[in-house]
């Protein structure tokens, strides 16, 4: 992975001074709250209903041990003992001290490590398929692209007052796991007629209160030309993005209002120009960049007999674990581990200070130092050896991270929600547990098959309701919560936002409204046929019948 | 309001006539985009120099052929928030070579001094006090930038080689 030369740590630690600084500004007095928020939140620190809260990047979701056992340090010194693993593959910690953040930046600036950029209107994290470097179906490893993202966006003057948030996500594989058509700009690599690798651009897609799909803008775009390219949709948006609204603000009313086309063709005649001035990345300096990306050593003994047959023979706990968490790898006799932190009961996402230090000794031994976090608030192990698994299924066990329920109901994804967001209009959190609760048993949830489910706490659709399998949106309506169900969304490459099925329900039926759904699914489902198939073919009529035939 | 220029509080030649108001008689004065198009040739006639003052939703390209009769282009914050003029700031030295003053006026608060001053701009009409000390240090607390763009101090990218390439 990526490691700090000495002047991305000169600049990380610059960073925290400036911030340092900003914040005895704010405490004299010299700065009001109104000043000091925009600067607070350039650095990831948000006011919410009981503390500050931190969001801490985790640049592309890639993390080693050294960071993680970091990030249990702060969970234990600045937090409550845990974080929280955020949709954009961020961890956030709810309980921060205005006058600890300094020293819990320079503590992250130790293992290369910042909060730049992970909330105010500027170029957010860069965020990327999570098994990038590992996935069988990969074209080429995007981290090397989002690093250079992340480089050119880091304090990019002209782009650090937008209209509004700028969201960009990377992949280099066939499956979409980075939900690039919900993003404001989404990178696809490809390869073209000619078997050149490049990149695919599609832009406007967003979630919150007017959910978008984004649209393709450039089917390819030569590898060296990158930069030059997001800088003319930067440029075209800086400029033109509605700035009388902010709920009209983001790149996809844009992409709206004037129409795909019309928006790719100023972005292709502001890039014409940019290109002929633009000092593009000097060829060494990818070179540079792509050796930290290299693959890791693998042993290329590893494909022959790694034991795993007998040991999914003898196990069938493991071997749950096994077909649910565990995925193909690019290389033979390697897999990758996912290890859900969707507990039975538990909040989505959470990980506590020890868990945190238990699966960085976990990467360690098993994972060539790496770790990643997902958008779906899950970790993953991306290079585990096939013959290792056993082993590492059973340490997981022992720290209650052997979670079989990757990709199934209760593998839920959910916003912070009411419990400490000063947005929320409800809960999300209470509602993601008790579905867990209604759905605790494996056997049946694995009956049940491949689905999402979403929940975010307010419009602003942070828990991703719109592209849940099944969606839930908390509102509420005169002091009292209540619980909207969309169906058939979906963040992969056929991304698709829900459609609301009818009319809300309340805190205390919303768990049975989910049942039915699955309920009707279970009835109506042709052999094999996963949830989202079944929805596209049957509509949300029989569903709708059923939910409200009681009522 | 203090004008801060090449790290020093600096003199204020220039005038800002309401876009109604008579035009002094002797001194440099800078007009809206829409004085200078109606006033053109009253304007050129005064043989004083000329600045432009220019909205944040105005386009660079609607007074660009102009350029030369300029030696003021003031870029209006109405907000900190607005980020239009780092674009234009950049479009005017970058893209059309303008060499002139580049002034930043309305809400312009130290902590935006570095970010402009990366696009360009070598002029600031602060808003609030104590403006040149927290000037000079908000300059210089970040020294390395990842990307290029027309500020003479160079990005990392080329700074990496230049240094292996000295090696
Ligand atoms: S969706 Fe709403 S409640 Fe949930 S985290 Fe986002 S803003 Fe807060």
């Amino acid at each position: 992975m990526y490691r700090y030369d000495e002047f991305d740590h000169a600049f990380v630690h610059q960073r925290v001074a400036q911030f340092r600084d900003q914040v005895a500004r704010r405490l004299s007095g010299e700065l009001s709250e109104d000043e000091f928020k925009p600067l607070r939140l350039m650095n990831g620190l948000y006011l919410q209903l009981h503390a500050y809260m931190l969001r801490v990047a985790i640049p592309y979701g890639t993390l080693s041990s050294r960071q993680m056992r970091c990030l249990a340090h702060i969970a234990r010194r600045y937090d409550k003992g845990y974080g929280h693993i955020t949709t954009r593959q961020n961890i956030q910690y709810n309980w921060i001290k205005l006058t600890e953040v300094p020293d819990l930046l320079a503590d992250l600036a130790e293992v290369e490590m910042h909060a730049i950029q992970t909330s105010g209107n500027c170029i957010r994290n860069v965020t990327a398929d999570h098994f990038a470097g590992a996935a069988a179906d990969e074209i080429e490893d995007p981290r090397l692209w989002c690093e250079i993202i992340r480089q050119w966006s880091t304090l990019h003057p002209e782009f650090s007052f937008l209209p509004r948030k700028f969201k960009i996500a990377v992949s280099g594989a066939a499956k979409d796991r980075a939900a690039l058509r919900v993003h404001d700009i989404g990178v696809q690599i490809c390869r073209n007629d000619a078997g050149e690798i490049g990149f695919e651009v599609m832009v406007g897609g967003g979630q919150g209160r007017t959910p978008m799909i984004a649209k393709t803008i450039r089917k390819f775009l030569p590898k060296a030309e990158l930069l030059s390219y997001l800088e003319s949709i930067l440029r075209v948006y800086n400029q033109l993005g509605r700035r009388d609204n902010m709920y009209k603000a983001r790149i996809k009313i844009l992409v709206h209002e004037m129409g795909a086309d019309a928006l790719a063709e100023m972005v292709e005649a502001e890039w014409r120009q940019v290109r002929e001035g633009f000092v593009d990345l000097p060829e060494a300096e990818v070179a540079r960049i792509e050796r930290y990306f290299a693959p890791p050593p693998f042993d290329p003994a590893a494909g022959s007999d790694s034991g795993l047959d007998t040991a999914r023979r003898a196990d069938s706990e493991f071997d749950r674990w096994l077909e649910q968490n565990v995925d193909a790898h690019r290389q033979p006799g390697y897999a990758i581990a996912t290890i859900s932190l969707k507990s039975d009961g538990g909040v989505p996402g959470d990980i506590d200070a020890a868990q945190m230090e238990a699966v960085a000794d976990l990467a360690e031994r098993f994972s060539f130092d790496e770790l990643r976090a997902t958008h779906q608030q899950n970790l993953v192990l991306p290079h585990v050896r096939k013959g290792d698994l056993y082993e590492l299924w059973q340490s997981l066990k022992a720290h209650g991270l052997a979670i079989a329920n990757r990709g199934l109901i209760s593998d839920i994804i959910a916003c912070p929600g009411m419990d400490y967001c000063s947005l929320a209009t409800a809960r999300s959190i209470p509602v993601a547990q008790a579905i867990s609760a209604r759905f605790q048993d494996l056997a049946r949830q694995k009956d049940i098959g491949d689905l999402r489910l979403n929940i975010s706490g307010c419009i602003n659709a942070c828990g991703h309701h719109h592209v849940g399998h099944i969606g839930i949106l908390g509102l509420e309506k005169k002091g009292v919560e209540n619980y909207q169900i969309t169906l058939g969304g979906r963040a992969d490459g056929e991304a698709a936002i829900g459609a609301i099925v009818g009319p809300a329900f309340s805190a205390e039926d919303i768990v049975g409204a989910v049942e039915t759904v699955v309920d009707t699914y279970l009835d109506l489902r042709e052999t094999g046929e996963p949830f989202i198939d079944a929805y596209a073919r049957l509509g949300r009529e029989p569903f709708k019948e059923r939910l409200y035939a009681a009522h | 309001m203090p004008l801060i220029k090449n790290g020093a509080i600096a003199e204020d030649a220039w005038q800002f006539p309401a876009d109604d108001a008579p035009l002094p008689g002797q001194g440099p004065v800078a007009i809206s985009l829409e004085r200078w198009q109606r006033e053109r040739e009253v304007l050129q006639a005064r043989r004083a120099p000329l600045g432009l003052l220019v909205k944040s939703d105005t386009q660079v390209e609607d007074f660009a052929a102009d350029l030369a009769e300029f030696e003021l282009i003031a870029l209006d914050f109405p907000t900190f928030r607005d980020g239009r003029p780092y674009s234009a700031a950049r479009l005017l030295r970058e893209r059309h070579g303008y060499t002139g003053e580049l002034r930043a006026v309305g809400d312009v608060s130290r902590d935006q001094f570095l970010f402009m001053h990366r696009c360009g701009f070598d002029a600031f009409q602060v808003s609030s006090g104590g403006a040149l000390e927290g000037w000079l240090r908000a300059v210089s607390e970040i020294s390395i930038w990842y990307q290029p763009t027309g500020d003479p101090r160079g990005a990392l990218g080329t700074l990496r080689h230049r240094r292996a390439a000295a090696e």
